[in-house]
């Protein structure tokens, strides 16, 4: 199994088509190509955070700022800002498009991921953040900027699950 | 010295300024002085004040971002550091006032209390050239009129006591304080 070539590529174009400009992130294998394009891109800003708690404060701060912003992070990565998510974001309605790589689900080879993907969707709906599952490549560019709308007009934390289907060729 | 008085020199220099504040005593103390719409208060998620500095100061050059930030809360996100190292902002301040004290809960000493670690030396370690630090409030004015000057990212480590204010409140919801802070933001930028 490799990561999808043209799906990341696609990624990137529905990222830039939904006018987004700004994004944080924390380096993870199935992002990896999406991130070198982001980074290559002089329209971007590539903000790359030691733990993804911190993406939730620059989040914040480019949603002040007006600029566009996703935060692109592994679903193990959003459990390490889950307070962040909550004490920040929740409590001063700031909102926040989050792309979460969902590794250790159908079809996980590796057995360190299968704990956090099982539980993934438990805490999601535990917080009340809002998801979707992102499996068709032609279909993403369009959740992408769905998902970035409802996070404008909600004021809400949303989240789009990037799937197995999606990010492995 | 005590970050009162250290916050009351710097008042007139946050007027004009973005200010990203960490919650309890700081807050209160910013906000006794003078609520203004520029002030954005994190009245919790304790270590991302540096981190939305680091938010707005990236994709707003043209203003100056202030952050009155805490030993206690900057413990929790140490990683902070690194981040503001490799991007750099030349347009952000980061202060932060070590009373070796998560004063707010109960006093307890914190991290830095017993002298062992040097906040200062974490900040030179992670990368930033311009840390400075301040045990009376003259040195601290001083420090801050210095990064003002410098135009780049700076750090301010400030040894101050473990006091606060008597009281604790505020006329501001928190979500009315983001909306008239990112309003602020944009009024300025149409300006």
């Amino acid at each position: 199994m490799t990561v999808s070539y043209e799906n990341s590529k696609t990624i990137f174009e529905g990222i830039k088509a939904a006018g987004i400009r700004s994004v944080s992130a924390l380096p993870e294998t199935w992002l990896g190509l999406l991130l070198g394009r982001i980074e290559e891109d002089p329209d971007m800003t590539l903000v790359q955070v030691a733990k993804e708690e911190e993406a939730i404060g620059i989040a914040a701060g480019a949603y002040f700022a007006g600029t566009p912003h996703v935060l692109l992070m592994q679903n193990h990565g959003f459990f390490g800002a889950v307070n962040g998510l909550v004490s920040l974001a929740m409590l001063y309605h700031i909102p926040l498009c989050m792309l979460i790589a969902y590794r250790g689900h159908w079809g996980e080879p590796y057995p360190w991921h299968t704990r956090g993907g099982i539980v993934t969707e438990g805490v999601l709906r535990a917080l009340g953040i809002p998801f979707e599952h992102a499996r068709d490549p032609m279909k993403v560019a369009k959740q992408i900027r769905e998902a970035w709308t409802f996070s404008q007009s909600s004021l809400s934390p949303v989240a789009l699950l990037l799937t197995r289907d999606l990010m492995e060729d | 010295m005590e970050r009162a008085g250290c916050i009351e020199m710097i008042y007139p220099e946050l007027e004009d300024r973005i200010v990203v504040t960490i919650m309890g005593a700081c807050a209160q103390e910013l906000y006794n002085l003078g609520d203004r719409d520029n002030f954005f208060y994190l009245q919790h998620a304790m270590g991302l004040a540096s981190s939305i500095g680091l938010g707005l100061a990236m994709h707003l050059p043209a203003e100056r971002v202030i952050v009155l930030d805490g030993d206690g809360s900057v413990l929790m996100n140490l990683g902070t550091f690194v981040t503001l190292a490799r991007y750099r902002p030349r347009n952000l301040i980061h202060v932060v006032f070590d009373n070796g004290s998560l004063l707010s809960t109960g006093g307890f000493e914190s991290q830095t209390a017993a002298g062992v670690t040097d906040l200062a030396a974490i900040a030179r370690g992670a990368g930033i050239e311009h840390v400075a630090t301040a045990s009376t409030t003259i040195e601290f004015g001083e420090a801050f009129l210095a990064a003002l000057e410098c135009e780049d990212l700076s750090v301010i480590v400030a040894k101050v006591a473990a006091v606060g204010p008597e009281h604790y409140g505020m006329d501001l919801h928190l979500p009315e304080n983001a909306f008239r802070f990112k309003r602020w933001i944009k009024t300025r930028k149409r300006a």
